[in-house]
């Protein structure tokens, strides 16, 4: 992981700007990011899908990105400042908040401090940008800075939204997480509050190196990294709140059990051996319980259980296998979970102490929900329409909790599994199986704009980080 | 999530619908382009064209195809439209199943099944390494691995209906056999191994094998025998039998195992 040197210094908001942004708050808000679409879908459950225009109709924020330029003389720039750009701008364009203004309109001069910058050439046309992100970086003797500001090309008078220096050590990791922060700092700023999710994580499972095991990576698929190395089956890696700690299942020593790994530490930590088949654990939004599933008493259901291990009580106690709970991670008061008790698996609800149980879906095979930020929405992947003669793919839906109606998000055909919400609620990882192998993919949450993130082996069950 | 005042949809259709979402503030918009777009029923197939009596199919598949002198590996076969299958050296077996073989030298299995529609064969090769040479082991060992022998060679896989974990009415006749073998054997600790094919999600599937595991255990135990026999454990899909998308691969995977426990 790489090591701050130091974080910030000189952040400069620009409170005259706070009006503009309020309305463009609401409007990005990202409950309504997906609400909306739902809302729409009313009509058209029947339907085998709809296309889904996010931003159609309301303008996106039109934002230009020049490339920021070296402001050293160090030879490691060359490398540094490529690699800042293109995360920067991958950060920026795959947050779904922006229509990036294309770099064949930009003026000719770009500019690299706000002495630099001609405001009227990017607010006018071609260029007819909201915003201009833009500054400078270099390598010296402390490591890699960047200036980075934000500027509102509508308001000259005060045009500043953000202007902040970053430091990071001068590596190729360094200048990713530079811009990243660059990147999150915009984002809160023009994405109605909400922190972005440049600097989030993903786990998940690989067999790249032969055998399953757990993995991680940077939000946009860099920085791939092993964390276990058993060489045996290890699945479903479920990250805690806090970020710290990864529990996940592990074939290790027999049947599957519940194991815990420690990101502070680089190593694994103790955590008590059942008997049975136990999966699927799930972390409480405070970080201080784990739901999981267990077979311990023959049939598999929902347990509760500390952190730790200890305090065991079992939530569930129907015929058929129960598995994959999840916390509502808003309220932390609700789980979700998958059980076989009616025959194919079915998504159902219930308080943590196993009472006020519904059933979310009526039909078909629904297996791994996943909650969305809010608490609002449910992801899921599911054969909706299954039997003989059915399409028989397995797509992953959105479900408004409050209203039950739905969306799809892939049509791809194929097998879409294991859907997992970014921290801010606009993106969906998921296992996807359409490039012939089971890889991991990121999407916005109203299924557009897919994205590939690995290829190398077999890889499944993505958990976002929290934050 | 603090609720925002509704501004008005842009859809035409939209306004209707947006009582139903009061807590969702607006902000993206949707079009119904190819809302319409349906999916194209797929034609069915039509049957196949009466022609007498179909000549059996039959498969068979060792794996791995190759082992240390000592090591086992698995047999699996599956015959439709025989009476009979033979297995050369094994004998008359079941028209569909599966056996742990663990020849001292490399075997040729040779299978003929044979139905209404005459004989089919298939073979399948195994080819056995020696032992890198060792020390004898101490008798007691030797004992010890002629019972798992027996026990591998001996126990049957219990199969699956999908997305069950029922024990099938078709599947007493073997889990009979096995009652008797483990009542002849009353020493010997197993473990009971639930599988899944390969449809379906991950995590329900291992939860689904350990109910496979248990249907069977119980079984066992309501034959009287003893529950701290056996253990069970599963794999769910992640360690398949036989690798092919096709539903005779499906149905040797859907199975609960036995392992011999030392």
């Amino acid at each position: 992981m790489t090591i701050s040197i130091n974080n910030s210094a000189n952040t400069k908001d620009s409170s005259s700007t706070a009006n503009r942004f309020a309305q463009l708050r609401r409007r990005l808000s990202r409950a309504a990011f997906v609400a909306t679409l739902l809302a729409a879908s009313l009509p058209i459950a029947a339907q085998d899908w709809i296309r889904t225009g996010t931003g159609l109709g309301v303008d996106k924020l039109r934002l230009a990105a020049p490339e920021f330029k070296a402001s050293t003389t160090d030879p490691r720039n060359l490398d540094l400042v490529q690699t800042f750009n293109t995360t920067l701008w991958n950060d920026l364009a795959t947050a779904g908040l922006f229509e990036m203004v294309s770099k064949s309109f930009y003026p000719l001069e770009i500019p690299s401090y706000p002495s630099d910058l001609k405001l009227s050439l990017w607010a006018g046309a071609p260029v007819n940008a909201g915003m201009i992100a833009f500054g400078n970086l270099g390598a010296d003797a402390t490591g890699l800075v960047a200036h980075g500001w934000l500027y509102d090309a509508k308001n000259a008078q005060s045009a500043e939204v953000l202007g902040k220096v970053y430091r990071e050590e001068a590596s190729a990791n360094g200048a990713r997480t530079l811009a990243h922060k660059f990147a999150d700092d915009i984002l809160v700023r023009l994405g109605g509050g909400t922190p972005g999710i440049a600097q989030s994580k993903l786990f998940f499972a690989s067999t790249r190196s032969g055998t399953k095991e757990v993995w991680m990576m940077d939000y946009d698929g860099q920085s791939q990294r092993r964390l276990t190395d058993f060489n045996s089956i290890s699945l479903g890696p479920k990250i805690s709140p806090d970020g710290n700690r990864v529990a996940f299942s592990s074939f290790v020593n027999g049947g599957p059990s519940l194991m815990m790994y420690s990101l502070e530490l680089g190593r694994m930590v103790a955590f008590p051996r059942w008997g049975g088949t136990n999966l699927s654990p799930a972390w409480s939004p405070d970080g201080s319980k784990l739901a999981y599933s267990s077979s311990q008493s023959g049939q598999s259901q929902i347990y509760l259980a500390d952190t730790s291990g200890n305090n065991r009580k079992q939530l569930t106690a129907a015929k058929g296998p129960d598995v994959s709970p999840v916390f509502n991670p808003r309220t932390g008061g609700q789980i979700a979970f998958v059980s076989g008790r009616t025959g194919l698996p079915q998504i159902y609800l219930m308080d943590t102490d196993g009472s006020n149980l519904q059933r979310v879906t009526e039909e078909g095979y629904a297996v791994s929900p996943s909650w969305s930020p809010t608490g609002q929405l449910l992801a899921f992947a599911w054969i909706r329409k299954y039997g003989p003669g059915a399409p028989g793919s397995q797509d992953i839906y959105v479900m408004d909790l409050a209203s039950k109606r739905w969306i799809q998000l892939t049509h791809t055909g194929g097998r879409n599994d294991f859907p997992s919400w970014s921290p801010d609620g606009r993106h969906i990882a998921f296992q996807s199986n359409r490039s012939g192998v089971e890889q991991i993919w990121t999407m916005l949450a109203d299924g557009s704009e897919p994205r590939m993130l690995t290829t190398t082996g077999a890889n499944s069950q993505p958990n976002w980080s929290w934050k | 999530m603090t609720p925002h005042k509704t501004p008005s949809f842009y859809s035409a259709n939209a306004s209707k619908f947006s009582r139903l979402f009061l807590a969702g503030a607006v902000a993206s918009l949707l079009i119904f382009a190819a809302a319409c777009h349906k999916k194209e029923t797929q034609a069915s197939v039509p049957p196949p064209m009466p022609h007498g009596p179909a000549a059996p199919t039959a498969t068979l598949k060792v794996n791995p195809a190759g082992i240390q002198q000592g090591q086992s590996a698995s047999l699996v076969w599956q015959a439709t439209g025989a009476e009979t299958v033979t297995i050369d050296p094994l004998g008359t077996v079941a028209v569909s199943g599966s056996q742990t073989v663990s020849p001292s030298a490399s075997t040729t299995y040779h299978l003929v099944a044979t139905g209404a529609g005459g004989t089919t064969e298939a073979t399948a090769r195994l080819t056995v390494t020696p032992a890198a040479v060792t020390a004898a082991p101490p008798a007691s060992v030797a004992s010890n691995q002629s019972e798992e022998a027996i026990f591998t060679q001996s126990v049957q896989d219990i199969y699956f209906d999908y997305d069950k974990a029922e024990v099938r009415d078709d599947q007493q006749a073997a889990l009979k056999l096995d009652i008797q073998f483990l009542q002849q054997h009353p020493a010997i600790r197993f473990i009971v191994e639930g599988y899944c094919d390969e449809r379906g999600s991950t995590e329900y599937n291992l939860a689904l094998g350990a109910s496979r595991a248990t249907a069977v255990k119980e079984a066992l135990a309501r034959a009287g025998i003893t529950a701290n026999r056996i253990q069970t454990t599963s794999y769910g899909k992640e360690k398949p039998f036989c690798a092919e998308s096709t539903e005779e691969c499906w149905q040797l995977n859907r199975r609960g195992h036995f392992t011999y426990q030392k």
